[in-house]
């Protein structure tokens, strides 16, 4: 097993392809920190122009908010979105493109279970979405960290705003980078899933970044028939559920209390029914495969 | 004998601060404000905003005469509201000579004088100012600031080892806040089912509350004009 994994990984990371999502992490990384950097005064203008009304806002204050915990929560935010589109270029080839080249037939001819040559495809899968995690967090959170240093974290939700002090904040970053570690392999099924189907690896990527746009777009309207009965069963959803590690919770005066988590039972729901999700998807596509006849 | 002298001598002072006029109680308040030129103090500071979960801040005050005044939040981050510079009593006095003051007599209670402060100048920021003074100690003890643009401040004072100075150990200030709402498109809020009732009413126009609770002073030491850049 161990040495079919490396096999895997080995033709993951041979293909030149592969680095073109870490290049695009590292782009846009660095391309939020240099506006930000440069211009972040407007950006904090911009968000805090609602309470500019009750509130100083000096430079001071300004060139404190935007320190490497922020910037990095900023990065997040829009960049996790995109990436269950790059974790889907690699999940989504994995049978596919195999089967696409003629070579799936002729890997079944060794002697491991389909159950096997599955689980070792997805674990190639799964290691690569870390793999790209792990740098997103470099260059994200330690790279914005050198940039910007440190200070009390602010985090602005639509109806409140949450602070932490800055010794509380690094643990909810590696909580919250696990979380979505969760949630990307959750993608990675969903594409595994598709690739299996598929003997061109163009489409299943398609079909897992529509299924993902779609149901994302779903997940954020705020449509009163869809809230109850279609959103909280969509994996779209609880993808976003690491934010809840940076919603504290305050005592009846407001004060933050450090080190709480405002509703950690939500967020284990949440990471709950990611991880049915992943045994969902991971387990059919092991059941179609084992029935597929392989032709190519 | 040293007790009967005693006692009449707490009957003499009782009569009279009791005969003093308002104008009188204002001028020994604004005395005693009057002999800090400046001072730098260390304090925690605690924001109670319906909309704002914050930490305990440790924060450094500077005032300098006139009416220069800044909170610095020395290690993290502080959500300083507009108007807080009226934390310095001596804010309100500034224009002593451009008010009408008018006694209301004594708060039911607590016995404390209860004064306005009313400015002559019809386009003045301040439109009233109401305090409430400890006519033993010569201190404010509460004071409400009603201003044009800003909307009204309280302030909530309690003394201590400074009281000579008329400086408060701990100052509570009331201030308007305004309705809070960012975009969920921006915001990307993480909907953990938990839904809060009355949302909307409960974060338009309520009050917010600072709270500073001074551990030190050290007056009339200096305090350079850079620090209030």
């Amino acid at each position: 097993m161990w040495k079919l994994l490396k096999i895997e990984l080995f033709k993951i990371f041979k293909r030149p392809r592969t680095y073109i999502a870490f290049g695009a992490i590292a782009a846009i990384v660095f391309l939020i920190q240099v506006a930000l950097k440069f211009d972040g005064k407007s950006y904090v203008d911009l968000l805090m122009s609602n309470l500019s009304g009750s509130f100083e806002f000096s430079d001071e204050f300004k060139d404190k908010l935007l320190n490497g915990y922020l910037i990095c929560f900023v990065i997040l935010n829009t960049l996790l979105i995109q990436m269950p589109l790059l974790v889907a270029l690699i999940a989504g080839d994995s049978i596919a493109g195999e089967a696409n080249m003629g070579t799936l037939r002729l890997s079944l001819t060794k002697p491991v279970s389909r159950t096997q040559y599955m689980l070792v495809k997805f674990a190639a899968s799964v290691v690569y979405t870390l793999a790209l995690l792990i740098w997103m967090a470099a260059l994200a959170l330690f790279g914005s960290m050198l940039i910007f240093g440190t200070n009390d974290m602010v985090v602005l939700r639509s109806e409140g705003i949450e602070q932490m002090k800055d010794f509380d904040v690094l643990w909810r970053y590696m909580a919250a980078f696990g979380y979505a570690a969760v949630a990307l392999t959750t993608v990675s099924a969903l594409a595994f899933l598709l690739s299996v189907f598929a003997e061109n690896s163009i489409g299943p990527i398609i079909a897992t970044m529509s299924i993902v746009i779609v149901l994302t777009i779903l997940s954020e309207m705020n449509i009163p028939i869809y809230d109850k009965t279609i959103k909280p069963y969509l994996f779209t959803s609880h993808m976003v559920a690491w934010k809840g590690f940076f919603y504290v919770k305050a005592d009846a005066e407001g004060t933050t209390i450090n080190g709480s988590i405002e509703n950690l039972p939500a967020v284990l729901r949440s990471l709950g029914i990611l991880m049915a999700y992943i045994v969902l998807f991971f387990s059919t596509s092991v059941w179609v495969f084992r029935k597929k006849d392989i032709l190519t | 004998m040293k007790s009967i002298f005693f006692i009449g001598l707490f009957i003499f002072s009782v009569f009279s601060s009791a005969g003093q006029t308002a104008e009188d109680i204002i001028n020994k308040v604004k005395a005693k404000l009057e002999k800090v030129n400046d001072y730098e103090a260390k304090g925690k500071m605690k924001t109670n905003v319906i909309f704002i979960k914050a930490p305990i801040a440790n924060v450094k005050v500077y005032y300098k005469k006139p009416n220069k005044l800044r909170i610095n939040n020395e290690s993290g981050i502080s959500f300083i509201p507009k108007g807080s510079v009226n934390i310095n009593l001596n804010n309100i006095f500034i224009n002593t000579e451009g008010f009408d003051i008018i006694d209301v007599g004594k708060e039911a209670g607590t016995n404390l004088r209860i004064i306005k402060l009313l400015p002559k100048d019809e386009n003045a920021e301040v439109v009233l100012s109401t305090v409430y003074v400890d006519e033993l100690q010569y201190v404010i003890k509460k004071a409400k600031t009603t201003t044009r643009e800003n909307g009204t401040y309280e302030l909530e004072m309690t003394y201590g080892k400074y009281a000579e100075y008329g400086l408060a150990d701990k100052v509570s200030f009331s201030f308007n806040t305004k309705d809070y709402k960012l975009p969920k498109g921006i915001t990307f809020d993480y909907d953990d089912g938990s839904k809060k009732e009355e949302p909307a009413d409960k974060l338009k126009n309520k009050k917010g509350k600072v709270e500073i609770t001074y551990s030190a002073y050290t007056i009339n030491k200096g305090v350079p004009d850079s620090v209030f850049k």
